[in-house]
């Protein structure tokens, strides 16, 4: 036996024991490549995430609202700060993380690539939205990979709190005038779909599953976290008395689960090849403040090398 | 109700709510995300300042008057912000620019605030100072980072400084209300602090390796009502929701 299929059962072993890998522990080359590209597109989506949303702060409709708003797309540049740095230790850098997404090279969740057009928008996404984010994070705070898990652990807590306030918005817009409930039940048709597509293709599509379930990274599969939303949903959805704008959408008793309509896959093929609704407009903005931020960031990196400089004369001559 | 108290604290509140309002715009869009997280913590500061200053004005004013209605319930006439702080995001160097001009100012102000004759007021701006000093920290810093940094982001501090300085007199313009505050013991006495605050911001920016502009003062009544044309698509913005959709609860 080679050292190196060994050492791959070594590895294997220690993630069957529900053991943590960490950085510095030996790890095939596939798992942390694969780390890479999975932790660097959550950030992506983190920071992609605060434009759809950053769309309304300007144009809250309270004091109380615009407070939180800020609050929440804040709280995913934080997330996106633990992401970034969670990937650094396998390896890459920030600004190589962010050269891939400019370039299109790297994706990040296709949702962001809808517009938002409305308040009841900033309602939809938080209950929707960070509704199925939380499902997906809650089984990523289980995962082999230490600082990936761990970031999930306090994300995670974050997510649960924005998802609240999102449905509260929907609230407030469910108890409001007429304008209001046609408001929310307009965003509801349109985050419905899109928040069923963030679980990626069904199961007999998605090449990654197996070898992702077999590493822990996922401990369900595409299908099942999507039913999972569901069933916690439809009842959301009922409380606040709107409509979920799916007509196959039915209590199966059976099954124990609610019985759903299609997914129309062609849209979801079309948004994830750049071909959605904003897809340009959001990795434009993303590209502009990049660009835009480039004389900062060298002036920052000149200044830190001339104190630096001048500390050590200062410290030589002490 | 007393009418000029009333005003004073709109004065107060509108300058933290345009500047607010203006960095809200910059997020998600900032240079890096650690500026990004910074300038929008900033802009939750001041929202927060705001509050608490029209909450206890809703409360002077009494009827139906809310932290709301005063936010975004008034036109552009009856906002008494200085002009400076309806500057549009330029560039980053106007931002950090502004910033610092501002802070600067709203430092000295509060640190004289804490001791008014007003109970409330003395209280908010007890709350406030803490958050302002690191304001002003974060804003200077980043003066000498730019300023001193490379010749490209000097020359771009530079300008910033010349468009925007012009406009930090309108601070110690004290118009009649501020007169009237100062002489209850509620107000600072802006004609005091103009010097220290003139002679703070001169010893920065040297050490930040920039001119003082020669430039006059700008002559601008922002604090009377009479603005800049920005403000008008400021209010279309911010009060989009208040006026589409009216006598609603959120």
């Amino acid at each position: 036996m080679s050292p190196e299929i060994n050492l791959e059962e070594q590895f294997q072993a220690r993630i069957d024991a529900g053991e943590k890998i960490e950085p510095k522990d030996w790890m095939p080359e596939k798992y942390r490549k694969t780390h890479i590209r999975q932790i660097s597109q959550h950030a992506h989506s983190e920071i992609v995430g605060m434009l759809p949303e950053g769309n309304w702060i300007t144009r809250a409709p309270s004091l109380r609202r615009k407070v939180g708003l800020l609050a929440k797309v804040q709280d995913e540049a934080g997330h996106g700060l633990y992401l970034y740095s969670a990937a650094e230790t396998l390896g890459i850098s920030r600004d190589q993380m962010f050269d891939q997404l400019h370039k299109g090279k790297a994706k990040y969740s296709s949702i962001f690539n809808y517009p938002t057009l409305s308040w009841a928008d900033i309602g939809a996404i938080g209950w929707l939205v960070d509704g199925a984010a939380i499902i997906n994070q809650v089984m990523l705070t289980r995962t082999s990979f230490g600082p990936y898990a761990r970031a999930m652990v306090r994300i995670c807590k974050e997510e649960s709190f924005h998802q609240r306030q999102g449905y509260e918005i929907m609230l407030g817009l469910a108890k409001g005038t007429l304008e209001q409930k046609e408001m929310a039940q307009d965003a509801l048709n349109r985050f419905w779909w899109p928040s069923l597509m963030m679980f990626g293709p069904r199961d007999a599509e998605s090449p990654n599953t197996e070898q992702s379930v077999k590493w822990k990274i996922k401990r369900k599969t595409n299908d099942e976290l999507r039913q999972q939303f569901i069933d916690i949903t439809v009842p959301q959805a009922e409380y606040l008395g709107l409509t979920i704008p799916d007509p196959d959408l039915k209590w199966n008793e059976e099954r124990g689960h609610y019985d759903f309509g299609e997914i129309d896959w062609n849209e979801f093929w079309q948004v994830v090849k750049g071909n959605g609704p904003c897809n340009k407009e959001r990795l434009g903005a993303r590209v502009n403040a990049w660009e835009e931020g480039a004389w900062v960031r060298d002036a920052a990196m000149a200044y830190s090398a001339k104190n630096k400089t001048q500390n050590s004369k200062v410290s030589k001559t002490a | 109700m007393n009418d000029k108290l009333y005003k004073y604290l709109l004065m107060l509140g509108d300058n933290s709510m345009i500047l607010g309002h203006r960095l809200s715009e910059l997020c998600g869009h900032g240079p890096s995300l650690e500026t990004d997280i910074a300038l929008t913590n900033i802009s939750l500061d001041l929202f927060g300042q705001v509050r608490n200053i029209f909450q206890y004005a809703a409360k002077l004013k009494g009827a139906n008057t809310t932290e709301d209605s005063i936010a975004f319930l008034r036109t552009a006439r009856q906002h008494h912000n200085c002009i400076l702080l309806e500057q549009p995001n330029t560039d980053f160097a106007h931002v950090i620019i502004r910033q610092y001009l501002f802070d600067a100012f709203q430092k000295l102000q509060l640190e004289n605030l804490c001791e008014s004759a007003d109970d409330q007021i003395a209280a908010i701006a007890a709350k406030s100072l803490k958050e302002t000093n690191y304001h002003v920290r974060f804003s200077a810093e980043w003066c000498k980072r730019l300023g001193a940094g490379t010749s490209e982001s000097n020359q771009k501090m530079q300008e910033a400084l010349n468009h925007l300085y012009p406009f930090s007199f309108e601070f110690f313009e004290q118009n009649e209300i501020e007169s009237e505050m100062y002489s209850k013991g509620i107000g600072p006495d802006l004609n005091r602090l103009k010097d220290i605050y003139f002679s703070q911001v001169k010893t920065l920016l040297s050490t930040a390796e920039l001119n003082i502009p020669d430039s006059p003062a700008r002559h601008t009544k922002g604090k009377s009502g009479i603005h800049s044309e920005y403000l008008g698509y400021i209010l279309s913005d911010f009060q989009y929701m208040q006026r589409v959709y009216p006598n609603m609860q959120w």
